[in-house]
């Protein structure tokens, strides 16, 4: 899940809504779609601007931990993929500003917040990218953890965000494909690469687990956000199917899961499992993981060194008015 | 150092000949008769693609605009498939069972053929923009050339590759002008992009004895007949983009026995190579 603790705004409840909220919750209890121009409860704006704009963020920073190996790729088959699977990341950030864009917010105001810290960004990525192998379990595990939640979000409310989510999904399920294509290989591999997908395993299952963030069955912020279509399940919802669904892949790969507490409960139909170290979860997002400092930092850099380049084609469409638009 | 037969080894005839007589490998297709110009050839086609797709890799994720990032991935995207085919020609013309990415990872510094100026560092995104101007204007005449090649192979791949490359030059020189005629930092970065790579530019078109036996064989246009064609756009380009031409000053790799295209590199390549051969180089034999 790309989006983490998002706060949400407003009221389920319907005793306490204005005329204009009943009718509002009404059309999105219809399963209507609400479209950019129409009237929506300012908490709904809000709260969908944060969502939006924090899985924009998860996108462009998700870039760089695969591409921490793009220059490292082992073939030209493998390098071609790889760089064309971050370039859909960086595709699905433009999706998802310009969602955030129909609801009264600048693709500059949100970077403008990432920047200063004040905007979130998924836990996962401020993970490193240690061997090959990480290769194949970020796709496999953290693009397989994303899709859970995304699926359920081609459905949601906000018709923008609904049909991003459509094109985004599209192309996640075959970048969770090619995480896993990798792991095949390095699990029939040498035992050196059996090692190190392993050692990925080892690494990225937590905090996968942690992606759908905490439990929040009893979340107020969650139950508002549910009754707006834009979270679709409940955190341990999610994490229970991720769990079922990746189990028997690992075991097909002859990986071992690094939960000895993990074992299928007939009578629930699902595994049961450990949860992660939520004191550690809390600490990556307050900043302290082992890469937030690089992974800001080369959001910012990239931003700052790039500030010439912006302006200078901005320059050129002014004096050249009735030109082409410059590149923002 | 772990031992690295496939590029160290110089007698690779011989061995694949010891490994067939044991029954270790399949017999290898001979190579196509008398050419190894043409695969020396081919690997200067490939190595300029490979090493140039590598170089804008390197920004993915650090563009200075998403749709940036977007295209420019796009590009280096378009340059490893075309060296997938050049090297992948290279290879079965040399017919020594050696595949593309054999050529890719398991060469050393001395045995690529790319020119200097695609191997240069990327520098800020203007000289990376300005690099890919200077590359693209030889590289559209280049294929533009090779649809008539009378080896079918090249003039499929150039076919091919030439649609590619046409938009490429379309977006690197309209940034080079939109640059050069934007604020007075981004032309004076411009400038100094096009002073600092310049001089990189004259081995695109200095001819040796491979060059003249392609020529002679109608397989590849001569590169010194390229340079008329080129002069006129980066004079279109720059005049455009109120940029001054740096006129005539010394060329790199145009005169003695240096130049990539003979091997003789800048100390960059090497960097180049330790970072993109590392997994082959690390673990000899593996599949990924």
């Amino acid at each position: 899940m790309y989006a983490q603790l998002v706060k949400s705004e407003g009221t389920a409840n319907r005793d306490e809504m204005t005329p204009e909220e009943v009718a509002f919750q009404d059309r999105i209890d219809r399963n209507e779609k609400i479209e950019p121009k129409e009237w929506m409860p300012d908490g709904y704006r809000k709260t969908l601007i944060r969502q939006i704009g924090q899985h924009a963020h998860s996108e462009i920073v998700g870039q760089l931990p695969e591409g921490n190996w793009i220059t490292r790729a082992p073939t030209l088959e493998r390098k071609a993929i790889l760089l064309a699977k971050v370039q859909d990341e960086a595709g699905h950030g433009l999706y998802l500003y310009s969602a955030a864009e129909t609801l009264g917010v600048s693709r500059d105001e949100l970077l403008e917040a990432l920047h200063a810290g004040k905007m979130k960004y998924s836990s996962i990525f401020n993970y490193p990218t240690l061997t090959w192998a990480d290769m194949g379990a970020v796709g496999w595990l953290v693009d397989g953890a994303a899709i859970m939640n995304q699926v359920p979000l081609q459905r949601t409310s906000y018709g923008p965000y609904s049909r991003a989510m459509i094109r985004i999904c599209k192309e996640e399920s075959f970048h969770q494909r090619q995480g896993y294509d990798i792991m095949m290989k390095m699990c029939a591999g040498t035992p050196e690469q059996k090692a190190m997908a392993q050692d990925a395993l080892n690494r990225f299952w937590y905090p996968a687990l942690m992606m759908f963030g905490p439990s929040d069955k009893d979340s107020v912020h969650s139950a508002q956000s549910m009754a707006w279509r834009i979270k679709m399940n409940t955190n341990d919802e999610l994490r229970q199917k991720f769990v079922d669904q990746t189990v028997p892949q690992a075991k097909f790969l002859g990986l071992t899961v690094p939960d000895p507490d993990l074992q299928w409960n007939e009578e629930k139909g699902g595994h049961d499992f450990s949860e992660p170290d939520w004191s550690e979860f809390y600490a990556v997002l307050a900043g302290n993981g082992p890469c937030n400092a690089e992974r800001l930092g080369a959001r910012v850099k990239a931003w700052d060194d790039g500030a010439w380049f912006r302006e200078g084609l901005m320059a050129h469409a002014a004096k050249h008015s009735g030109g082409r638009v410059a590149a923002e | 150092m772990p031992s690295l037969p496939d590029m160290t080894t110089p007698n690779l005839a011989a061995l694949a000949g010891d490994a067939t007589a044991q029954g270790g490998h399949p017999a290898v297709p001979a190579p196509d008769a008398g050419q190894p110009e043409f695969t020396e050839w081919l690997q200067r086609v490939g190595d300029n693609c490979l090493i140039l797709g590598h170089r804008l890799s390197e920004w993915c994720g650090h563009g200075p605009a998403l749709e940036e990032d977007i295209a420019i991935a796009n590009q280096s995207l378009d340059l490893i498939g075309q060296c997938q085919l050049w090297l992948g020609l290279a290879a079965e013309v040399e017919g020594r069972g050696r595949s593309a990415d054999d050529l890719a990872y398991l060469r050393d510094v001395l045995a690529f053929r790319n020119v200097v100026l695609v191997e240069r560092p990327n520098g800020d995104f203007g000289q990376t923009l300005m690099r890919q101007f200077l590359f693209d204007a030889f590289h559209l005449e280049l294929l533009r050339g090779l649809e008539s090649s009378t080896d079918a192979r090249v003039a499929d791949i150039a076919s091919k590759a030439v649609k590619e490359v046409a938009y490429h030059l379309e977006r690197s020189a309209d940034l080079v002008i939109r640059l050069g005629d934007g604020t007075a930092d981004s032309h004076a970065r411009m400038q100094k992009a096009l002073d600092l790579l310049f001089p990189y530019t004259g081995e695109m078109f200095a001819d040796d004895a491979t060059d003249r036996a392609m020529a002679n064989a109608g397989i590849a246009p001569l590169p010194s007949t390229l340079k008329p064609a080129w002069d006129a756009v980066v004079a279109e380009v720059l005049t455009a983009a109120s940029l001054t031409h740096p006129g005539e000053v010394w060329q790199h790799g145009t005169t003695g026995t240096g130049g990539g295209k003979r091997g003789i590199h800048s100390e960059h390549l090497g960097y180049l190579l330790a970072e993109m051969q590392f997994l082959q180089r690390a673990y000899p034999g593996a599949t990924w």
